[in-house]
């Protein structure tokens, strides 16, 4: 049998992490081609209904990334993100969703190698879990109605 | 129903090399509202921007994806092509192929369909993009600039001869920065301050050139040709209205023997100070941290023996808000200080000195008056010993960058000894010799084969004393490893050039990013150096790297160029990427409850209340109203709002889930 490849969705920052991984790119550092960005102007902006959402939809694992602390472009976006995270966190848990599946972490636009590396981390880890299907049980998953926010 | 057309771009090889660029358009093209799908080598050239443009008059696109390069690279081309073929430019999305493809991947199926995935994100969440129109906001036509260096200088005479106001700040009491110190400068030999100095007079007599010395950044705010800046300046202790520079206080303070910071330490200066005589302005601040009065309450002997009473020992610090329209930083760089290397002696041996100490000691307004005599007993040295990359191209000591600017100041400074030192004899220990530039390499080559210094290939393992000599420890790597031992009367390290003690917070008040050795980050290495990531703010000289006096100065006059056109404008125009609350027919008004959560989380105060009346002028509701002014599009805000009720344009909630769920349905 194939090795299992997870599904692994990042949402990242405009200013830093998005140009982090851009950098990777000039840099021609490889990784697990398992990730697919999405960009947001700031981690701030990062609804945490989103992560739920992508779970729904059938993620094994994602990743957050921002800008380092006193680094975000919009001055305190990041913590918020941070502190939002903290009390995701706790939700994630109470809920029974393995918060092992998300990555929380600061890539800076000069830390390419950084990015490569926290890619190639979080599959790895991903792929030792195995592929998410706990949280249909958890969500006490229903029919799918297309419904946006 | 929408009409998508998608681009996939090929970009050489760049991208085709790994992905199926063929197989990327085909598949898009298959998507539930795409009308035309194509791949072509070039999109972002004439003819592929051509082919967009067609493509949207013939087949009356709605929206458009190019799957290229990055946003950051070429989404301004692509808006830009589509808005002249009439259609909205924030209708136009880019999915990134190449830095987060196809360079990351090895070539095969995985890599492809991760392409077609990115495609079919933006293919989604296009059809939920909304025109928008560019936002116009003033320009205020003042710059700020950052520094009174070569760079600082140079930038504040470039922008105050096309007209424009500028504010120069320095944090020291005087212009000049680390070129005034200098006592030659390669490869022409000429004198640094016979060249700097006229700079630094003009500056002052500058009808355009507001400047302050002794101040500081407190704190920015805004945004491109909107910034307000808080301004620090320290109290120099003295009205410089009053102040005449006669320079009596100077001579009669009492505390002499304060290590002088213009001198490196080699000299001394007293309390009250001038760094050194052509400073500008040529007039005294107290330095209070040393000052007898401040320490012990009592002296006064300035305020007693100053002819025009401009003695002020109750001055306070002053905060200064001025209006600015654009920022250029030229804060320079500082080089790698003692107990750095413990295995040369550096604070440890006095005749153990740094490549900035050596310029003092050669430069003729010096401790020495231009004589090379050592700091420990004023001897002249016979033999010097120069150490290249002490610190630079050394991962073990964090510096794995070159300096830049050693190889050449070492020629120089072997050179100065030579002229200066008849019959003395100079070793330089180097690594490479980096000569680039123009009549660099010349400038080396005359130091080795006019002067007769000798470049000996190799790395110094160890500096110490014995019987008042200097031992220098290193290796010949050209005579097959041999070990050499030099007895030397003084050795100089050409420390690594490092960013600022501070620049990481400064970046941070300015919001622009820096690299892992604390340089600001330029917008694009090759296409964009004297730009950062934030808007209206510019980078010149060695802030950005360590960078020689003809570089810094080429590149504080495209950071002035840069801010001459951004002033050459009356208006400017902004991505409307800002958030908006919604607003509904009556009954309703909004679905905003007016909890006001937004209004605590806004990092720009730009969400006010709104009260919404009936026509009797009563209240029916309070609601949240973004000023599109002052909001900058972070969102946080969005992922504040209980009820969803704010949304930021070009990345609403429709726009975020649908990405999710076109990721991940047919992943």
């Amino acid at each position: 049998m194939a090795e299992f490849e997870p599904k692994i969705v990042a949402f990242v920052c405009n200013w830093c992490t998005y140009a982090g991984a851009d950098l990777t790119g000039t840099s021609r550092i490889k990784y697990a081609s398992n990730v697919r960005i999405i960009r947001f102007p700031c981690t701030g902006r990062i609804d945490y209904m989103l992560l739920i959402k992508a779970f729904d939809e059938g993620a094994d694992g994602i990743i957050v990334s921002g800008c380092h602390p006193n680094d975000c472009h919009y001055t305190s976006g990041n913590f918020h993100a941070r502190r939002r995270w903290i009390m995701f966190r706790s939700l994630c848990d109470f809920m029974g969703i393995n918060t092992e599946r998300i990555k929380f972490s600061w890539v800076s636009a000069a830390e390419g190698a950084k990015w490569a590396d926290i890619v190639n981390t979080t599959v790895a880890e991903i792929r030792k879990l195995g592929p998410y299907t706990d949280y249909k049980k958890v969500a006490k998953y229903q029919e799918k109605e297309v419904t946006h926010g | 129903m929408s009409k998508i057309g998608v681009f996939v771009c090929h970009c050489g090889e760049n991208i085709s090399a790994t992905v199926d660029c063929a197989k990327v358009a085909e598949t898009a093209g298959k998507y539930d509202g795409v009308a035309f799908s194509v791949d072509y080598k070039y999109m972002c050239s004439d003819p592929g921007q051509s082919l967009i443009k067609s493509a949207i008059k013939e087949k009356g696109l709605t929206g458009v994806v190019v799957a290229s390069c990055s946003p950051r690279m070429h989404e301004p081309t692509f808006r830009k092509a589509c808005a002249e073929a009439g259609l909205n430019p924030f209708m136009c999305e880019m999915a990134n192929l190449r830095e987060h493809c196809s360079w990351v991947h090895e070539k095969g199926e995985a890599t492809t369909e991760k392409a077609i995935d990115l495609v079919r994100i933006l293919v989604e969440k296009v059809k939920y993009n909304h025109s928008l129109n560019e936002i116009k906001v003033p320009v205020t036509k003042t710059a700020l600039v950052i520094g009174g260096g070569i760079a600082g200088i140079q930038a504040s005479l470039d922008i105050a001869n096309t007209g424009h106001k500028v504010i120069l700040i320095e944090k020291d009491p005087s212009i000049g920065g680390h070129m005034s110190q200098l006592s030659e400068t390669f490869p022409t030999l000429d004198c640094s301050q016979c060249i700097l100095t006229p700079r630094m007079v003009e500056v002052a007599q500058h009808p355009n050139i507001t400047l302050y010395t002794y101040a500081e950044l407190e704190s920015l705010e805004g945004f491109i040709g909107n910034f307000k800046a808080k301004i620090r300046r320290k109290s120099k202790s003295i009205d410089e209205k009053l102040c005449t520079g006669c320079g009596q206080c100077t001579t009669k303070c009492p505390v002499k023997k304060i290590p002088s910071e213009f001198n490196e330490g080699l000299g001394k200066r007293t309390a009250i100070y001038v760094p050194f005589p052509q400073a500008v302005p040529n007039k005294p601040v107290i330095d209070r941290k040393n000052c007898t009065y401040y320490i012990k309450g009592k002296c006064k002997v300035c305020e007693i023996v100053c002819p025009t009473g401009a003695i002020r020992f109750d001055q306070e610090d002053q905060i200064m808000e001025v209006e600015i329209g654009a920022i250029v930083i030229a804060t320079g760089f500082t080089i790698k200080q003692p107990d750095f290397f413990p295995e040369y002696g550096y604070g440890k041996y006095a005749d153990v000195i740094t490549g900035l100490q050596f310029e003092r000691l050669a430069s003729a307004s010096g401790p020495t008056l231009g004589e090379i005599r050592r700091p420990s007993d004023g001897k002249v040295p016979e033999k010097i010993v120069f150490l290249a990359c002490a610190g630079s191209r050394d991962p073990a000591k964090g510096i794995p960058y070159c300096s830049k600017i050693c190889c050449m100041y070492i020629a120089k400074h072997a050179m100065l000894y030579q002229h200066k030192v008849h019959g003395g004899k100079s070793y330089v220990f180097y690594m490479d010799i980096r000569a680039g530039g123009k009549q660099y390499e010349e400038f080396v080559r005359r130091a080795i084969e006019d002067d007769g210094v000798n470049y000996i290939r190799g790395r110094v393992s160890r500096i110490y004393e014995k019987n008042g000599k200097l031992i220098v420890n290193g290796v010949d790597t050209l005579l097959n490893a041999m070990p050499v031992e030099i007895e030397a009367d003084m050795v100089v390290l050409a420390t690594a050039g490092v960013a600022n003690e501070g620049a990481e917070e400064l970046a941070q008040k300015l919001h622009i990013s820096y690299d892992p050795y604390k340089f600001f980050a330029e917008a694009h290495p090759k296409l964009k150096p004297v730009e950062t990531n934030t808007a209206g703010i510019f980078l010149a000289g060695a802030c950005q790297a360590p960078r020689d006096i003809p570089e810094s100065v080429a590149m504080a006059s495209g950071a002035a160029v840069k801010v001459a056109g951004l002033f050459s404008q009356d208006e400017l125009t902004r991505e409307p990427i800002i958030a908006v609350v919604n607003r509904q027919a009556p009954p309703v008004y909004s679905s905003c409850v007016g909890c006001f959560l937004c209004v605590s989380a806004c990092p720009y105060q730009a969400i006010e209340k709104e009260e919404i009346k009936n026509r009797n002028g009563e209240v029916i509701k309070s609601v949240a109203k973004v000023n599109p002014g002052l909001c900058q599009g972070c969102g946080t805000c969005v992922a504040f709002c209980r009820t969803k009720s704010i949304d930021i344009q070009g990345y609403t909630h429709e726009q975020m889930y649908t990405e999710v769920m076109a990721l991940l349905n047919e992943y």
